[in-house]
């Protein structure tokens, strides 16, 4: 603690921050540019003047940048003195000599930090008459609008895309008032969190392209707090709607997971809720059914009929208990396949025991070593990468606590640590973007990363090492692995291996014998997988071949493209086995052109549900709009009517859902205490509105469908209001919509939310994790090696490969995959070999082949993936056609006939 | 009695008062070319649309009757896809004309807008754009804006430099 006077005022301080942040922190209005609470000081954009003073007499004083200046004690300063406050203004008027008169077509005009700070200073009129500079800009890709002419040379564009996100295609080009950000050459920004330019450039040089093509400003959306949908993290996100189609995707704060940044799939993968095949009606044998006639039916198919449930890890928790109370525990599986619900049973369990810390992505940001072991994270749960990133810094920046360099003084520290990283180790059968990094990378048959694994925590265990090729490098991993103090171990379900879970648990509990505090983070398949195997239920395989045996003649599935986890030709011979078939799910696919009956379901977007993501935490997301069209409802409503037809109730005596997620914690004791973990209450006695206050045309939007306006959509279930009206304030944090205050319009009002800003946001309710309430059943670590898979094909002279399934940001998740964005990066469907096996069959990259999986052949592109062992192929993991593949799997090339 | 008289009297006397009435349609009121009535949106000098889509006009506007959606043409150019004013509603503050930075809505003195059905007073973009330059002619938005859209090139604009060559190292 420190005391230090602003303006005369004294206050008590933390010490070892710069004084930006804590007059920030105090609530002081202090312009800023270059300078973000994730990407610390730089003293870039000299707009954060403050005058210092020698002691309490010191009148003169002198100007200082805030942000590269200490906390002290006894410091005396002055934020309002006219001097800095003029030199603040005028700062900002040379800034804007070049700035285009662009606010009117600017995407960003209405969040712009830009215009906020321009505001802040009380800059008005321009008074340089000279001409402005200008530039071209770049075609940077589907995701990322430029427009170089407005920048404002803050440089937080490169310190995020370069230092912080490890990208290399974004750099600073030319000199002086020249200075030019973007590429060597147009292209598409390689990076994955390339979307955050967005949000991290104070003013609209990098803007949302998918936003351009239905553009709308910040104060005229419908917001909701929402949870991504995408992969297994959870990162919170706000989705904001307009005119009845969802809009954007924006970051929202959450300390300890996604923090400042979201991944490219998540914030464009929402693209899909606007899509042209959804489901726009409900349709029994392809007719358009509504009203008393589709209850009817339903109510004969449903009373007439032996139904199963088939669950999804993409749907919520409430959609997946209404269908387990539908059809009953007994009927209810999942809809996923057996070796996917297996690994997740494990995994599971592994947590459940009880025994290994399940970190959160701020966690994994604080490891000080990282050994991944058969994952690509950059690819699978891409927000982690991020999080990596920023791990393998932590080991040089302790050297830096000796040289007196602040932890907030992020140009010094790069300087000084240069390209040192801490250990990072990654097993993965193909080279991955964070090789980089790494200290030392295995590219193997995940078999033989599996192998290695147990190597590594035998010889963690001080075991007698076996005959091994490498025994000093496992040697040398396994003593630093003891050496560090908060190791990280990545694992999960990417490669689709029993052996590689086992491995990675037998390496985090050898260092648990040691006494070591090791943390095991498992990376799922889907944003529900934890919440659905929570459920524990049999997966849908077990049933399909038996189905007619065991008397079920009609399926309910509910938002599940059963063709992407099951083989389609099992899949059809089971749907055949049914008399009727119900589908639930947003778009037409191919599941839904099985259906009997298909139920227009909402998405993400459009109804509130609660999902577990990969360490337990149990998160809300929130309805952001009602939409227009009234078939299109939430699954857990639909199933809830079908539940009431079911037992006997007419059409008319409806009545709306029991909240589900009590009832759930009340039959499925995993998950007592699960509805705890957010609000359900609004603010002050009122309810949250979803939109600003500046919301533009409430009485003209639907004025020409009819001039006298609706009643405004109400909203019983949760604590917001669909309106502006409601009580403005600061919600807590699961429940802020949107960030706004005061001056403060851009996403960086963000500040006023949090308790001292770059912290925790105030207000934060308890959170529940399920992982957490964990029982005491230890989960056993295998000993010994490997079962090696009889599939490893030795035979150099075969057309027959063991696949690898690689997972891909885009193209292998699969919502965000119908976004016309995210389609456009989605890579082609490819057959990767080494170029010794290339040779050998004589295949060129590039050239068409077929491949034979199991009954299926697919027409794939070859590519030469140099570090892939021989006999194995990598494929893309579900990226259509290559869908529906039952793992383990082998391929078989086919001669094609020129 | 006296005070019945009087005013009889005085009433009789405005008789030769000058009239404050006219008759309207016949005769119609002088209006001042500043008088906030009928909105309209205008062209620039090009003819090219004015509005650019900002939605200032609308966030301005205090009962919330504006509604519109921005599009871009091939070139860049923003526009209303559509652009309704729900007249029933308007208070005809003109702050949208303030608020607006391309000049594109005006009012102007014109308030014979009567309908006998209210959902008439619905006008959509076709009923509000007019071919005229309104009461500011001569300005183009896209001339001084920094952006291109088909309007001139980059660095083409009032007051700009050609692009920066960030290849040459001169100072």
């Amino acid at each position: 603690m420190a005391q230090i006077h602003i303006d005369k005022e004294s206050y008590d301080v933390k010490n070892g921050k710069n004084l930006l942040e804590t007059c920030l922190s105090l609530g002081y209005q202090l312009p800023y540019f270059c300078w973000h609470p994730a990407l610390n000081s730089v003293g870039a954009c000299r707009q954060c003047a403050i005058k210092v003073f020698k002691d309490e007499k010191d009148t003169r004083g002198r100007i200082v940048m805030a942000c590269v200046e200490p906390v002290s004690d006894g410091l005396h300063l002055s934020v309002a003195d006219p001097e800095a406050s003029a030199f603040r203004s005028q700062n900002i008027e040379w800034l804007m000599t070049n700035h285009p008169h662009d606010c009117a077509v600017c995407d960003e005009g209405g969040s712009c930090h830009l215009q906020d700070m321009t505001v802040m200073t009380g800059h008005a009129y321009r008074r340089f008459q000279y001409p402005k500079r200008t530039h071209h800009n770049q075609y940077l890709g589907p995701l990322v609008h430029h427009e170089m002419n407005r920048c404002i040379q803050c440089y937080r564009c490169v310190r995020f895309y370069k230092d912080y996100a490890g990208g290399k295609d974004l750099d600073v080009f030319a000199a002086h008032d020249h200075v030019y950000f973007g590429r060597a050459k147009e292209g598409i920004l390689e990076s994955e969190f390339s979307g955050n330019l967005a949000e991290v450039c104070p003013t609209g040089v990098f803007t949302d392209k998918t936003l351009h093509t239905h553009y709308t400003r910040k104060w005229d959306l419908t917001m909701a707090p929402s949870v991504c949908q995408h992969c297994s993290l959870g990162c919170n996100i706000i989705a904001g709607e307009r005119y009845g189609s969802l809009r954007s995707i924006t970051n929202r704060y959450h300390e300890a997971v996604n923090g400042y940044f979201l991944c490219d799939r998540g914030r464009y993968g929402y693209e899909f809720v606007n899509h042209p095949s959804r489901i726009q009606h409900p349709n029994v044998r392809g007719r358009q059914v509504s009203g008393k006639e589709l209850y009817t039916t339903l109510q004969d198919l449903l009373t007439s009929k032996n139904w199963i449930g088939v669950g999804s890890p993409r749907a919520s928790l409430e959609a997946n208990f209404a269908l387990r109370k539908l059809v009953g525990d007994q009927n209810f599986y999942q809809g996923v396949s057996k070796v996917e619900a297996d690994l997740l049973q494990r995994i599971l369990h592994m947590t459940h025991s009880g025994q290994i810390h399940q970190p959160s992505l701020q966690e994994i940001e604080q490891a000080d070593l990282v050994l991944i072991l058969g994952e690509d994270p950059t690819h699978s749960a891409p927000r982690m990468a991020l999080s990596i990133r920023q791990a393998v810094r932590n080991i040089p920046l302790q050297q830096t606590a000796s040289t007196h360099i602040p932890a907030w003084h992020d140009v010094a520290q790069r300087e000084y640590i240069q390209d040192t990283k801490g250990p990072l180790y990654i097993a993965y059968p193909v080279a991955s973007k964070l090789d980089e990094l790494a200290s030392y990378t295995l590219h193997d048959h995940p078999d033989v990363l599996a192998a290695f694994g147990f190597d590594l925590a035998q010889a963690i265990g001080d075991d007698p090492l076996g005959d091994q090729n490498e025994p000093t490098l496992l040697r040398n991993i396994a003593e630093a692995l003891l050496k560090a103090e908060r190791p990280l171990i990545v694992t999960g379900t990417s490669l689709i291996s029993h052996n590689i879970l086992e491995a990675a648990w037998a390496i985090a509990m050898a260092l648990k014998h040691q006494n070591k505090n090791a943390s095991l983070s498992f990376i799922l398949p889907s944003c529900n997988s934890a919440g659905l195997a929570y459920m524990e239920a049999e997966p849908l395989e077990v049933l399909m071949k038996s189905a007619k045996q065991n008397g079920i003649s009609g399926a309910i599935v509910l938002e599940n493209d059963l063709y992407r986890h099951y083989d389609a030709l099992e899949l059809d011979q089971f749907f055949e086995s049914l008399e009727d078939i119900i589908v639930l799910d947003h778009l037409e696919q191919p599941t839904t052109a099985q259906a009997t009956v298909t139920l227009p379901a909402a998405t993400f977007a459009e109804t509130s549900g609660t999902l577990v993501n990969n360490e337990g935490r149990v998160q809300s997301f929130y309805q952001v709009y009602m939409p227009k069209n009234e078939d299109i409802r939430p699954s857990w409503q639909w199933l809830t009517e079908l539940y009431q037809i079911k037992i006997g109730l007419t059409p008319d005596l409806l009545y709306p859902s029991t909240p589900l997620l009590e009832e759930l914690a009340a039959s499925l004791p995993q998950f007592a205490g699960i509805g705890a973990h957010a609000p359900t209450f609004g603010l002050n006695g009122q309810k949250i509105p979803r939109e600003p206050h500046r919301y533009s045309g409430r009485t003209a939007m639907l004025a020409h469908i009819a001039v006298s306006e609706p009643r405004p959509d109400q909203d019983e279930l949760s604590p917001f209001s669909f309106t502006m009206e409601g009580s403005r304030g600061f919600p807590p944090p699961p429940l802020t919509p949107y960030y706004w205050s005061p001056g403060w319009n851009s996403n960086q009002a963000l500040n006023k939310y949090q308790i001292e800003v770059g912290g925790a946001l105030a207000g934060r309710h308890a959170e529940v994790n399920l992982f957490a309430m964990a029982s005491t059943i230890p989960y056993p670590t295998k000993k010994g090696g490997v079962n090696q898979s009889q599939s490893v094909i030795q035979n150099a002279t075969t057309h027959t490969f063991e696949l690898l399934p690689i997972t891909h940001i885009f193209g292998s998740e699969e919502l965000s995959g119908y976004g016309d964005a995210i389609s456009k990066l989605a890579p082609a469907p490819y057959f990767a070999i080494n170029k010794q096996e290339a040779s050998r069959l004589s295949l060129q990259p590039g050239v068409d082949i077929h491949l034979r999986i199991g009954k299926q052949t697919y027409p794939l592109t070859v590519q030469i993936g140099q570090e892939l062992p021989a006999g194995c192929a990598a494929i893309p993991y579900n990226i259509p056609p290559l869908t529906g593949i039952t793992w383990p799997a082998q391929g078989t090339l086919i001669p094609t006939t020129p | 009695m006296f005070s019945l008289l009087r005013s009889m009297a005085i009433t009789f006397l405005h008789l030769f008062s000058k009239r404050e009435t006219i008759q309207y349609p016949e005769e119609r009121v002088p209006l001042h070319p500043r008088w906030r009535g009928r909105i309209v949106l205008t062209r620039d000098p090009d003819m090219g649309e004015r509005c650019v889509g900002c939605y200032l006009c609308a966030a301005a506007c205090p009962v919330d009757c504006i509604s519109l959606q921005a599009t871009e043409d091939e070139q860049g150019r923003r526009y209303p896809e559509f652009f309704r004013i729900n007249f029933s509603r308007c208070i005809f503050c003109g702050y949208c004309e303030e608020a607006c930075p391309t000049y594109a809505i005006q009012l102007l003195p014109d308030f014979e807008m009567a309908e006998y059905n209210r959902q008439n007073l619905v006008y959509e973009k076709e009923d509000l754009l007019i071919d005229s330059q309104g009461k500011y002619p001569g300005y183009n938005y896209y001339k001084v804006a920094g952006v291109d859209s088909g309007i001139k090139p980059k660095g083409g604009g009032t007051n700009e430099n050609p692009p920066v060559d960030i290849h040459q190292i001169l100072p």
